[in-house]
């Protein structure tokens, strides 16, 4: 692989695994939260991907200029975001709030028997093959400096940093965002009810929130969606979560960027088929060595988890 | 204890004339229906109701229906009634083998039942093939491409054996296989001036196989197989991987798979990399989802799809009844789907009708012996293998947003070819 190649595999990289990162987010704030792997998560990103496809096809039928495509698709973003954090917090509210103090297996068995009910959601919504994403765009590469560069993955990370930003300016500057931070100390039976349970809604939102701008992006990068989507793209922010450190939500994002990169570079040295197994190379070598991820804490040092 | 309605609580001697009473009218009722139903045999499909290949599956179905109706379901002394079963769940969106193996077992377990048409993947075919081998019960499909499912010595070890554990051949196929396909689509590449070729397929028993057809006579025809690599079909994109392709210089991508197996995503990413290479798919692409998924206008005449047998657009529209009557009831013109679905019906109901009984071995024997003169692609008859005689492949380009007939290449043009090098 020459320099230039590398480059490309690179920026591929950095697109998917921005998104990625979103989603893993999405994950470790509900783990962070209640202790519950989400496996239903990639499933509400995956709808939220076919709102954004219904409101795109919708506003955007034909290319348009990159300032008025830019401002579709972040309107896009936002509804799909609300719509996928309300989603978050019924299946919560519904589904997981009357299993906080069973069995720690009744809730994960939930969590799949979600999935597979909001799969066949959207299945019903979208149909069983690939829908195609609308092109935004009227040009699709613009020249940069000497570099060609798609406009596609321009628009995905002018989807991807501003939520990104929030993030930041939520946990760092807020009281909320500090409270929300600090509720992984609670346990899952404090956590049904009074300022805790507020807490547990309002990271169900954000989590969904992301997922929904998340599948903004993923829509536009992949530029075709389907019903199954989710499972693989759970899968992979799943594991940026755990590479990144379960719980730590620059870990999540940090770990999405190595899962985007690790993936692209893998596909383009090895081929197709290798991916998932590469990608989960890696993190089995690295968990070996570091068992809590990048950011998290470990047991034995008096960590939280 | 509580009181049951069909059970009254009444003395010991009562129950029992009471229970004599609904055993044998329960039983006389199922003998009644048996007598009354003697003339009726039942022929069934097997076919994908859910997912991406529910559209194929449904051209298929309505072949069928409209061979049914053309005899009046009948077929000589029987009453024809026809099942359309579904060997997929929703929530994988294809076939299953779990779904597949209850089909056959259902088939095989209903002694009216003369006929299963099915599979559309060869995947399937393979799990219900020996279970209805033991039962001698017909089986014809219109679809199934996979070579080791009739071919000695070009499958896997041990095909195609191990789907006739009764040593009898029961199984009968309308399309030509991949043998054919995979080969005369490396003839036209080679014929287009196409030097080097990137191979790609979706790892499936289907895609694996004819993409590496196409790559041995690729080879045999002197042009360059830059690469052969298998797919992830549950990966979202493959930008990626389309680096790699393009860095190569082909002057032909080669996709051996279908829309379910990301064959239109491949092409969309394809597209989107700028590449100008031609773009050659199997069948299993030359769909509706196939176009939806990669796009069609960006595909417009530069993507070109093989399909096994001649293309219906071959045959007049308005001139062969069979299309009359196809657009008649359903206003368009019939697919290949439906076309070879058609004649897959076709051949089962001659068979049931020349044996005049329901003899599942007479039956099967019967359809080794056709002679299909009046064909909707021509004459053809089953060769000692179960493959159809047919030997011809038609080649579609995309055009205003579909698959539009191109050409036929058929072995007659292999044998020119291999002559004249």
């Amino acid at each position: 692989m020459d320099v230039a190649s590398f480059l490309e595999q690179c920026g591929i990289g950095i697109t998917s695994g921005g998104f990625l990162g979103l989603i893993a987010v999405g994950y470790t704030l509900v783990y962070g939260t209640v202790g519950l792997i989400h496996f239903a998560h990639g499933d509400v990103v995956m709808l939220g991907g076919c709102l954004s496809l219904a409101i795109l096809s919708f506003l955007v039928p034909l290319p348009v200029d990159p300032l008025t495509g830019c401002l579709v698709v972040v309107l896009a973003a936002t509804c799909s975001g609300l719509f996928c954090g309300c989603l978050n917090v019924c299946i919560d509210q519904f589904v997981y709030r009357p299993l906080r103090n069973a069995p720690p297996l009744s809730p994960l068995v939930s969590t799949i028997g979600v999935s597979f009910v909001l799969m066949n959601v959207g299945l019903i919504w979208i149909g069983p093959t690939d829908r195609a994403f609308p092109e935004i765009f009227l040009e699709s590469t613009r020249s940069v400096g000497g570099f060609s560069i798609a406009m596609a993955d321009l628009l995905v990370l002018v989807i991807i940093v501003p939520p990104v930003l929030c993030l930041y300016l939520l946990f760092r500057q807020t009281r909320f965002g500090r409270s929300l931070r600090s509720i992984a100390a609670i346990t899952r039976a404090t956590a049904r009810s009074g300022e805790a349970g507020k807490l547990v809604i309002a990271a169900f939102f954000i989590s969904g929130f992301l997922g929904g701008v998340a599948s903004v992006a993923a829509g536009v990068h992949a530029t075709t969606i389907n019903y199954q989507m989710g499972h693989q793209m759970g899968l992979y922010a799943l594991t940026a979560a755990v590479l990144g450190g379960i719980g730590s939500v620059p870990g999540a994002l940090v770990g999405g960027l190595i899962v985007g990169l690790i993936r692209a570079i893998s596909v383009a040295l090895l081929g197709p088929r290798w991916a998932i197994a590469s990608v989960f190379l890696v993190l089995i070598i690295f968990l070996a060595f570091r068992p809590q991820g990048i950011f998290g804490k470990s047991k034995t040092r008096g960590g939280q988890r | 204890m509580r009181r049951i309605w069909f059970y009254p609580q009444k003395p010991a001697s009562f129950r029992l004339i009471w229970s004599i009473v609904v055993c044998l009218t329960i039983g006389l009722n199922s003998f009644g229906c048996q007598k009354i139903e003697s003339n009726r045999v039942c022929l069934v499909s097997s076919l994908p109701r859910t997912g991406v290949s529910r559209q194929v599956s449904d051209e298929v179905v309505r072949g069928i229906r409209l061979a049914i109706d053309e005899v009046k379901e009948k077929a000589g002394r029987f009453t024809l009634e026809y099942r359309d079963l579904d060997n997929s769940a929703a929530a994988s969106g294809r076939w299953t083998s779990e779904g597949e193996a209850a089909n056959a077992r259902m088939a095989v377990q209903d002694p009216d039942v003369m006929a299963y048409i099915g599979t559309l993947n060869s995947g399937a075919a393979r799990v219900s093939m020996p279970i209805l081998n033991y039962a001698d019960l017909l089986m014809v499909s219109p679809a199934n491409t996979a070579v080791g499912l009739t071919k000695p010595g070009l499958g896997l070890p041990g095909e195609p054996n191990v789907y006739r554990p009764s040593g009898r051949l029961n199984y009968i196929r309308v399309v030509p296989a991949d043998d054919l396909q995979g080969p005369l689509a490396a003839d036209w590449a080679f014929e287009r001036g196409v030097r080097r070729v990137f191979v790609i397929d979706d790892a499936g028993v289907y895609g694996r196989g004819v993409a590496s057809l196409f790559a041995d006579r690729c080879r045999e025809q002197g042009m360059t197989v830059l690469d052969h690599v298998s797919i992830d079909p549950q990966a979202a994109e493959f930008k990626s991987f389309v680096g790699s392709v393009m860095s190569a210089d082909p002057d032909l991508i080669y996709f051996g798979g279908s829309a379910r197996t990301k064959g239109g995503q491949l092409a969309r990413d394809l597209v989107s990399a700028e590449s100008e290479a031609i773009l050659l798919v199997s069948d299993g692409c030359r769909t509706e989802a196939f176009l939806e998924a990669a796009g069609a206008a960006s595909l417009e005449g530069r993507c070109f799809a093989t399909s096994a047998g001649l293309s219906p657009q071959q045959a007049d529209c308005d001139e062969k009844l069979l299309f009359l009557r196809y657009r008649q009831k359903y206003g368009t013109c019939p697919s290949n789907g439906a076309i070879h679905g058609y004649e897959a019906a076709r051949l089962v109901i001659r068979a049931i009708a020349d044996v005049g009984q329901k003899d599942r071995r007479a039956i099967v024997e019967s359809a080794f012996a056709s002679q299909v003169d009046d064909g909707v692609l021509g004459q053809w008859s089953i060769d000692a293998n179960g493959d159809t005689t047919l030997q011809e492949v038609s080649v579609s380009v995309v055009r205003d947003g579909k698959f539009v007939h191109e050409e036929v290449m058929s072995t007659a043009d292999i044998g020119k070819k291999d002559g004249s090098r």
